[in-house]
């Protein structure tokens, strides 16, 4: 404990992190009767302010000058790309974009809402099953989750109706229903909303799919397709396919966000109090190291303040939860040399690349409309949905076409297919061609864990408040990037079904490193994951610390290898899954929810 | 309400109750602490009566005071009513306290500004009042801040006039309950609804259309079909009729819908504005459903003003068949499309009880477009309520759009869908323009 930190009055929980998981935290612990401080490192935020129309909608501002993101100039990451490199800071946004501010991710994400696939959540039991341990490359740190899908579904079933989450089942209760995804598990229930109307490219990419013989679906949009009111009965509007979600608030009360979504309630809630621009220094344990008394944190006027309570449950952003485990000794840190500890173990992107399809010039594929969650995909080499004996590979990746609205800037930057010049008429009309009449479709794949990929301290870097940066040591992988080439070469044929005049297919390259100048997603996950062996998880199946009973770690650090999916509906029905066991086992007795 | 006397008779518009007792010494009131529950029915009935929409202002300590009222004879602040001996009405007795709630007239003997709605606060009963007087003595916290009334040119600096018109318009309070007493009703609900809204809720206040000489027509639903027929604007905004018209005022209306406006400030058929929203906000949302229902039986009681004969609004497809066809050729309708359409929808119906409806909404329809304007120019917040936690917030065009954009944008929502209300001109337009106070809009904006 600092000396010079001022002590606040005491509260039961303290929550760092005002995201979707924090959010959800706080709500459920204040239904539980317990008084809750949430700490956000950023500014307070609302509908009527970041999101006021029209001057939300500016791409410059939300795109380019990264609005609602974190303040490198505070703190950031440092990258390197293997153990032999020094690594440097991340100082201007690019491959991924950190949020910043109450809503956190879920302010400025797009509003894909997926489930966890089953066979996902125990991927080595189920590779070992289908194909044998020898399957395994050697260095790949592949997990189980410790929780299976039939334990999560009420919990995916509560985030949806939180949500607002549109889409169409395939089975609920076991019975085929609709028109969804025919690879996905049975649901307790439809989903709260209908699907979004399919974009006209997501319409001619659901028609070539089928005719190639896959499975296409609507993707699953927290971007309400009606007007909605969830559970906590606060009110959504309906999405209008304006584009502005990815990078923005939205106007129309549309997509989901804690702040639209969760907050209303709580903030009106007597035992809830909301500090923003606090920035956690480190969580506090006593003597014995075995229990969090509270945690540190620098207030909006710069002060150092300590705040005591008798949980603390962290729900920042994957990496920052990670880093907050290791600046605050809570976790054995990974040791990848000797093979050893488990905070920063096990870090993990994801396997993204792009192609584009350019159609026939009398037809306009109105690349400017679109709703971020929006879109058709199919599943068809995701996950364990296909035989990888003969392929030698683990992982899948869905491929969609989610057209989330190309903007102007975004259109120019694109350009015209490879090869077009980069300035003069014919990048002009290369670009012209490309914004008008292509499409794009992604391959939106897992990345695996491998032990010499890892986040730790850096020993060199520190931030504003004189802290170490946090190392990102990643590189892509053999496995991977073949994956990436299966999948992708599949789009080909549904290109050729679509009448493709051109097609690029995104492909990753062997020997070609991560290269952080490119965007290629904010889905970073693991370093801190969940698992039932203390040995390769830094939290129980509860996603509580082993080693301070305490302290719970919400968030896609959680996640012990990659995934074809976006993360959030996963970190939500997680949030609602340790919410529920803290408020049934843990608040009656409190100490380690599994030995 | 609030800003009742900016329009009208401009000598005497400029009012605001002033309680306050300073440089006055009496023995303070009786404090025996009365039963818990007598203040806790006291609470209810200072909500019922709104009593906070004016005495305490956003944020500040509840009953203090010190809300500005800009009018054209000056400024005026809402006084303190907390039990402070000497800031607030702590010296009142419980009889000197009736006496101001019901008659308007001081502790020293001076007239109340007439903003303090005591024409309608004579009805209350005794019950009631005791159980308010209990509630401001002991279960409101005393602030000792005063609230200096200096803002206020002369003649209206005096208190004379004041009385005069007093005694000329404000009714008898015992005349009043006798005549309340006397009257029959077809139900207890009908009687309970009439009580709360002639009495303790003041809606005539704003809904019911004044004299030149600042008083409201109808005090009651004996005096005739005036009583909450429309107000005269305040602040921009046009108080609408709340009897059975059809088209502007409750006729479709259901129970229900009234039921669900008074608790949450949205209903399928529209969305609270203006100081509404602070009527919904301090006062209706903490009613009892069974008082909201009685209020809301008690108004469908009132008949409509127009003709039965009159038509109904009815939908018109015409204008949501021209903007689907990409046809912007009607007054206003390419503004409509880009600034209103994403939220009001082309066909005008809205996303109810989200984004309101424009057709066939009383507001829209009504004769006096200024309401329809004013929001237009500055947006307008739908607040929060404990059974609706979500606002929402519409944005104000005043930046983008001139004069003669928002009299084109209001002139299609008017005739579009079967509105058939008449056009508005750029003038209209600037006048509720220059109308527009420097509060608006509101400093603190929701946060969802």
């Amino acid at each position: 404990m600092s000396d010079d930190a001022r002590r606040l009055k005491p509260v039961d929980v303290v929550v760092v992190g005002g995201g979707w998981a924090g959010s959800i935290m706080a709500k459920e612990m204040t239904e539980a009767g317990r008084t809750v401080v949430m700490l956000e490192r950023g500014p307070d935020r609302s509908t009527a302010g970041e999101g006021a129309y029209p001057a939300s909608i500016d791409e410059l501002e939300g795109n380019f000058r990264y609005k609602l993101f974190q303040d490198l100039s505070k703190s950031t990451v440092t990258i390197r790309n293997n153990a032999s490199q020094t690594a440097l800071p991340y100082r201007r946004m690019a491959a991924f974009l950190p949020g910043e501010g109450v809503g956190g991710a879920g302010l400025h994400w797009s509003g894909v809402h997926f489930r966890m696939p089953p066979d996902d959540l125990r991927l080595r039991s189920r590779v070992i099953e289908k194909y044998g341990a020898k399957f395994i490359p050697e260095g790949m740190n592949l997990q189980d989750y410790g929780v299976t899908y039939e334990e999560l579904e009420p919990f995916f079933d509560k985030a949806e109706k939180v949500f607002g989450t549109s889409g169409e089942a395939y089975k609920v209760n076991g019975q085929v229903v609709g028109q969804g995804n025919v690879f996905s598990p049975s649901r307790s229930d439809h989903f709260p909303l209908p699907p979004l109307k399919d974009v006209y490219t997501a319409h001619l990419f659901r028609k070539a799919a089928a005719e190639v013989g896959f499975h296409p679906y609507s993707l699953p949009a927290a971007n309400a397709s009606q007007q909605y009111t969830n559970p906590y009965g606060v009110q959504m509007g309906p999405c209008n396919f304006c584009g502005y979600c990815s990078g923005y608030a939205c106007y129309m009360y549309s997509k989901a966000s804690p702040n639209v979504n969760i907050l209303p309630v709580l903030r009106r809630h007597p035992l809830f109090e909301l500090r923003a621009n606090c920035h956690v220094l480190r969580v506090e344990r006593d003597s014995t190291g075995k229990r969090a008394t509270g945690v540190t944190y620098t207030d909006a006027e710069g002060k150092v303040v300590t705040q005591p309570a008798e949980m603390v449950i962290l729900t920042a952003f994957q990496f920052h939860n990670v880093r907050l485990m290791l600046l605050s000794g809570i976790g054995k840190p990974y040791d990848p040399v000797r093979n050893e500890g488990v905070v920063g173990r096990n870090f993990v992107y994801q396997n993204v690349t792009t192609s584009v399809v350019w159609l026939d010039p009398k037809v306009e594929t109105n690349q400017y409309i679109g709703a971020g969650g929006g879109g058709v995909a199919f599943d068809d080499f995701n996950s364990e949905n296909f035989d990888h004996g003969p392929l030698g590979f683990v992982g899948g990746s869905p491929v969609w076409v989610n057209q989330a609205g190309v903007k102007a800037i975004a259109g120019a930057h694109s350009g015209g297919p490879p090869g077009t010049p980069r300035w003069g008429s014919a990048w002009k009309a290369g670009m012209i061609d490309t914004y008008r009449h292509s499409l794009r479709i992604d391959a939106h794949g897992a990345n695996m864990a491998y032990r010499d990929v890892y986040l730790d301290l850096d020993p060199t870097w520190k931030d504003a408040y004189g802290q170490p940066l946090l190392r990102m040591t990643f590189d892509w992988k053999d496995n991977d990037i073949r994956m990436n080439r299966y999948v992708v070469d599949k789009i080909g044929n549904v290109a050729k079904a679509m009448g493709a005049r051109n097609v690029h297919l995104g492909m990753r390259e062997f020997g070609k490193p991560f290269d952080t100048r490119q965007y290629q997603t904010t889905h970073l996950g693991g370093g801190a994951v969940m698992g039932t062996d203390p040995q390769t998880s830094a939290l129980n199946r509860y996603m509580q610390s082993w080693d301070v009973h305490n302290v719970f770690v919400i968030g896609a650090n959680a996640f012990p290898q990659g995934t074809g999916y976006n993360p959030t509906g996963m970190v939500a029905a997680l949030a609602y899954w340790a919410a529920y066991h803290i408020r049934t086992t843990y608040l009656a007795h409190p100490g380690p929810l599994a030995g | 309400m609030r800003g009742v006397w900016k329009s009208g008779l401009r000598p005497l518009a400029a009012a605001l109750l002033v309680l306050s007792a300073f440089g006055i010494q009496a023995a303070r009131a009786q404090d025996a602490a009365p039963q818990a529950e007598l203040v806790t029915r006291g609470e209810y009935v200072a909500e019922a009566a709104d009593c906070a929409a004016c005495h305490t202002v956003p944020g500040g300590a509840p009953f203090a005071g010190g809300m500005a009222f800009h009018l054209p004879t000056g400024t005026l602040y809402a006084p303190n009513i907390t039990p402070d001996a000497n800031a607030g009405i702590g010296q009142y007795s419980e009889a000197e306290f009736i006496r101001a709630i019901r008659q308007g007239i001081r502790r020293d003997g001076a007239t109340l500004y007439p903003a303090m709605p005591y024409p309608s606060y004579a009805r209350m009963t005794d019950e009631d009042l005791h159980a308010l007087y209990a509630y401001f003595m002991h279960g409101v916290r005393p602030v000792s801040t005063p609230v200096v009334q200096d803002g206020m040119h002369w003649p209206l600096s005096m208190r004379w006039p004041l009385t005069v018109w007093r005694r000329l318009f404000a009714p008898d309070p015992a005349v009043t309950l006798q005549g309340a007493t006397a009257r029959t009703f077809p139900d207890p609900v009908v009687a309970r609804g009439a009580y709360l809204v002639e009495g303790p809720g003041h809606c005539g206040a704003c809904h019911t259309p004044r004299a030149v000489t600042m008083q409201e027509k109808a005090l009651t639903a004996e005096d005739g079909p005036l009583y909450l027929s429309g107000g005269g604007s305040v602040d921009g905004w046009r108080p609408v009729s709340l009897r059975g018209e059809n088209r502007t005022g409750l006729g479709r209306w259901s129970e229900q819908d009234i039921v669900r406006f008074l608790a949450t400030g949205r209903m399928p058929l529209g969305a609270a504005f203006g100081g509404m929203t602070d009527a919904i906000n301090h006062g209706t949302q903490h009613m009892t459903a069974d008082d909201q229902l009685a209020i809301a039986r008690y108004l469908k009681t009132l008949s409509p003003t127009t003709p039965a004969q009159a038509p109904g609004w009815a939908y018109d497809p015409a204008a949501t068949n021209a903007l689907r066809a990409g046809d912007v050729s009607a007054r206003g309708a390419r503004h409509y499309v880009d600034s209103c359409a994403a939220c009001h929808r082309t066909d005008g119906r809205g996303y109810p009880t989200t984004f309101p409806p424009l057709a066939g909404n009383p507001v829209v329809m009504d004769p006096t477009p200024d309401s329809l304007i004013r929001i237009v120019l500055e947006g307008n917040t739908l607040r929060a309520t404990k059974q609706a936690p979500s606002a929402f917030v519409m944005p104000g065009f005043a930046a983008r759009m001139d004069d003669a954009a928002v009299a084109d944008t209001v002139s299609f929502i008017r005739a579009a869908w079967g509105n058939d209300a008449p056009a508005v001109g750029a003038a209209d337009v600037a006048r509720i323009r220059r109308s527009l106070s420097p509060e608006h809009p509101p400093a603190s904006l929701p946060m969802n």
